[in-house]
């Protein structure tokens, strides 16, 4: 089965801080880790893009704020991961 | 220099059972929010348990926003097709002062941090609390934000900063959460008229019903799923191991989308409107994976202190009554003149114990390493089940004795008679 996530997305509201992504790959010239690739399918908001070059992106304008990714890499040290700044990232209507 | 009695971090259940408590005695009280109001970054299912909220406070049905009181709850093993199971009903559920209901938490949260307000405590939002403030004895005294550099200080800092909690881990308090020790649930509100949802679920008022799904639905993974009628949305939702979904490589909403063309869960919320979808962890390492919950001026409630009876879906009501024993505690030390210690603050660890709080927790404390370990109640099981319920319902000229034998055989084949005995005994082990 295939669910576009960003169909998903569009019914959120977001206040994404331009410039400021809250997580970021840090090591991006060795080989991702096996967790750091399953969250290409995991991560609930399809932040994570595998590319051709073999390595792993993400683009946090959709994310959750779950911290999913957070708890998998935690012993990778291949992200950096923080709340956005105060006010910004996913504003829940009902949660 | 400002100082308050005590600050706050997060504005959830137990963040703002603690604010309110502490604040409610007169206590001089700072809370900080990250988000842009009290509940915009929180989500839960949601059923609000109401007894731990009615010991903070008393009245809370007059105005908190509830949807719907508990009436009827399912619990249904699935399998691709069908669902079998158990629903208790009863007219006893609605009682004056019922005891369960469904919430939205942005709206419900809103409503308790007003509370939290009007009893006195300052909050502050759209503020994430970057780290603790520690002098040379390693005593935490205050917190920092991401305003400015300064240090807001406190006697007593109580975390109440969710799942995540990177204050606490930052501040080296509290280890990294395994990804074995949460869960990863993805939910969507589906809205339909009033009066429809009240129709396909057999409700008037504000009857609500729960329904709680374990089975196929979660592919092979760990974890259940669950739908609860609101006002006049649906919670659908599904969450499993965060270790699960990492090993398997399973996408959260394709196990939600088949969750909702499930044959069974389809009807049920056909032609509703999806206004939300939202994704949380749940701490569901129970017992053995709470970490330290207090220290040389400060406390850990709620989420962050991994305060969940995953058996039997409690969370919230467990932040609360851990955010109001860490406020009673801190308030008892005031009144004596007594500093916040690590050994003076150890009264709010023996007030857990002493509640049903850490008694719930460790009734179940094998229950997560028994589950890890045998995936069959959440795959084999709920298959079984719906087999054996098709063959005995099925009239199809096969006497009942052939059958019987039929379903037990099914039973043996699906996981050996030395298989079953071994289960009944796990679980009976687990549950003591």
């Amino acid at each position: 089965m295939t669910v576009k996530v960003e169909e998903k997305l569009y019914n959120n509201r977001y206040m994404v801080d331009e410039g400021h992504p809250h997580i970021v790959v840090t090591k991006k010239g060795a080989a991702p880790s096996k967790g750091l690739k399953s969250l290409v399918t995991v991560c609930p908001a399809g932040c994570y893009s595998a590319e051709e070059d073999g390595s792993v992106t993400i683009t946090p304008d959709g994310c959750l704020e779950c911290g999913t990714c957070r708890i998998i890499c935690a012993d990778t040290g291949e992200l950096e991961w923080n709340y956005p700044r105060g006010g910004y990232g996913i504003l829940f209507k009902f949660g | 220099m400002e100082k308050f009695d005590a600050i706050v971090v997060g504005a959830g259940p137990s963040g703002n059972a603690a604010s309110y408590t502490l604040a409610k005695a007169g206590l001089k009280v700072l809370q900080v929010e990250r988000g842009e109001y009290s509940g915009s970054k929180n989500v839960q299912g949601a059923i609000l348990y109401a007894k731990s909220l009615e010991k903070i406070i008393p009245n809370f049905r007059e105005d908190a926003p509830l949807e719907r009181h508990i009436v009827e709850q399912r619990l249904w093993m699935m399998d691709d097709k069908s669902h079998c199971g158990t629903h208790y009903r009863s007219d006893a559920f609605n009682e004056e002062l019922p005891n369960r209901y469904t919430i939205i938490r942005a709206q419900f949260d809103k409503w308790f941090n007003r509370q939290v307000q009007e009893a006195g405590a300052l909050v502050v939002c759209e503020t994430t609390v970057t780290e603790l403030a520690r002098d040379a004895s390693g005593k935490v005294i205050g917190i920092k934000t991401d305003r400015d550099d300064q240090i807001v200080y406190a006697d007593v800092v109580i975390m109440a900063d969710g799942v995540n909690s990177l204050v606490g881990q930052r501040s080296g308090l509290r280890k990294e959460i395994k990804p074995e020790h949460a869960a990863l649930a993805v939910k969507e509100m589906h809205f339909l008229p009033r009066e429809v949802l009240e129709q396909r679920f057999n409700v008037k008022d504000n009857e609500g019903v729960a329904i709680e799904a374990l089975g196929t639905v979660t592919m092979g993974l760990m974890g259940t799923a669950f739908l609860y009628t609101n006002g006049e949305s649906l919670s659908v939702g599904i969450g499993c191991l965060v270790s699960d979904f990492r090993d398997h490589g399973t996408s959260p909403y394709v196990m939600l989308e088949r969750f909702k063309k499930h044959p069974s869960i389809a009807p049920l919320i056909e032609g509703s409107e999806v206004k939300e979808y939202a994704a949380h962890l749940i701490p569901e390492g129970g017992f053995n994976a709470i970490p330290k919950v207090h220290g040389d001026g400060w406390l850990i409630v709620g989420d962050s202190g991994q305060f969940v009876n995953a058996m039997h879906r409690e969370g919230s009501n467990l932040a609360m009554e851990t955010g109001r024993m860490a406020a009673e505690t801190v308030i008892a030390l005031k009144t004596e003149g007594k500093a916040p210690t690590e050994a003076n603050l150890a009264r709010y660890r023996k007030a857990l114990e002493d509640s049903f709080v850490m008694k719930d927790l460790k009734k179940y404390r094998k229950l997560p390493e028994i589950v890890h370990k045998n995936r069959q109640f959440f795959t084999t099981y709920p298959e079984l089940m719906s087999k054996a319920a098709e063959t005995w319902f099925r009239v199809d000229g096969v006497d009942k004795l052939q059958k019987e034998k039929e379903i037990f055989r099914t039973f043996r084949n699906g996981r050996t008679l030395r298989g079953l005995i071994g289960d009944a005994v796990k679980i009976a082990r687990a549950w003591r």
